[in-house]
């Protein structure tokens, strides 16, 4: 891997933290709007895992912060899924438009 | 070009078609399918950089529980088979420019971006070993250790899962509620 570098792997993780924005802004379903947090998070952690590999002084730490991003997408996921849940049980859709009972 | 290169060169074209399916398809199934396939081609990059652990736990966590539990959230909130709720071709055209405007600045600062020197040449990074060592506050040479963070994630795991389980019971309708009540 050494003859790949690190900036082919930052560009890779940018494309996908651009598609998860992308995401954000597209899907109406909110189990949409999850995919998109989920690829964002991704993102984020192939650049650490790409600076572990790269950077000599960040060898442990890179795995460290994306084992810790791993395990708080893992519980995000859990809870915004159990919001969405509870919403569709009120409101019977899950678009993310219906969701304006707070609107002043 | 060396055998790494192409091998990176196949799995990122994988990874970013994948990354593109989720972003362009209409129906959240097909959407979860292609997020199924980005999530392994990030976890096969992980395996390319040596990060082995890292990459099994990706599997584990993202591709055998995350993306279980976004299916079922599908399959409990969707009304017809392939029922997506349409987009407006006002918001395609926000999102690809804001998503191609932020792809662009994002990567002229990263290649601009300083690069580490000197480069580390090893293929392999340290395994599950060290790793559980920084966690149990065991300091390597330089003195760090994880200890703490460890500690925080756990309780934060917990208390977010009490939580979780706590927002998605059963709860009787509100038509049930006035019936018992009368």
């Amino acid at each position: 891997m050494a003859d790949v570098g690190l900036a082919p792997f930052q560009i890779l993780a940018a494309f996908l933290f651009a598609c998860g924005v992308a995401c954000f802004i597209t899907k109406r379903n909110a189990i949409g709007l999850l995919m998109g947090v989920e690829l964002v998070l991704n993102a984020a952690n192939l650049n650490l895992v790409a600076a572990a590999r790269f950077v000599p002084g960040l060898r442990i730490e890179g795995q460290v912060f994306a084992i810790i991003v791993i395990v708080l997408a893992a519980a995000e996921a859990a809870v915004a899924l159990a919001i969405f849940l509870n919403f569709y049980n009120n409101h019977a859709t899950v678009d993310v438009d219906a969701a304006n009972d707070l609107k002043g | 070009m060396s055998f790494p290169v192409i091998l990176f060169l196949i799995v990122a074209a994988t990874t970013t078609f994948s990354a593109l399916g989720v972003v362009l398809s209409r129906s959240v199934v097909r959407s979860a399918v292609w997020l199924l396939g980005a999530l392994i081609g990030i976890a096969v990059c992980y395996f390319l950089l040596g990060a082995e652990f890292l990459g099994a736990a990706q599997l584990i966590v993202y591709v055998g529980g995350t993306l279980v539990l976004m299916v079922f959230g599908v399959m409990i909130t969707n009304q017809g088979p392939f029922a997506g709720i349409h987009t407006k071709p006002v918001e395609w055209i926000l999102g690809g420019s804001v998503a191609s405007l932020l792809f662009a600045f994002l990567v002229t600062f990263s290649l601009r971006a300083a690069q580490p020197s000197p480069v580390s040449n090893v293929d392999t990074l340290p395994s599950a070993g060290p790793i559980g060592a920084a966690f149990l506050g065991v300091p390597d040479e330089r003195g760090t250790a994880f200890l703490l963070p460890f500690e925080i994630v756990s309780i934060h795991l917990l208390v977010v899962l009490v939580a979780a389980a706590y927002l998605a019971r059963a709860k009787r309708r509100p038509a049930a509620k006035v019936e018992s009540h009368g």
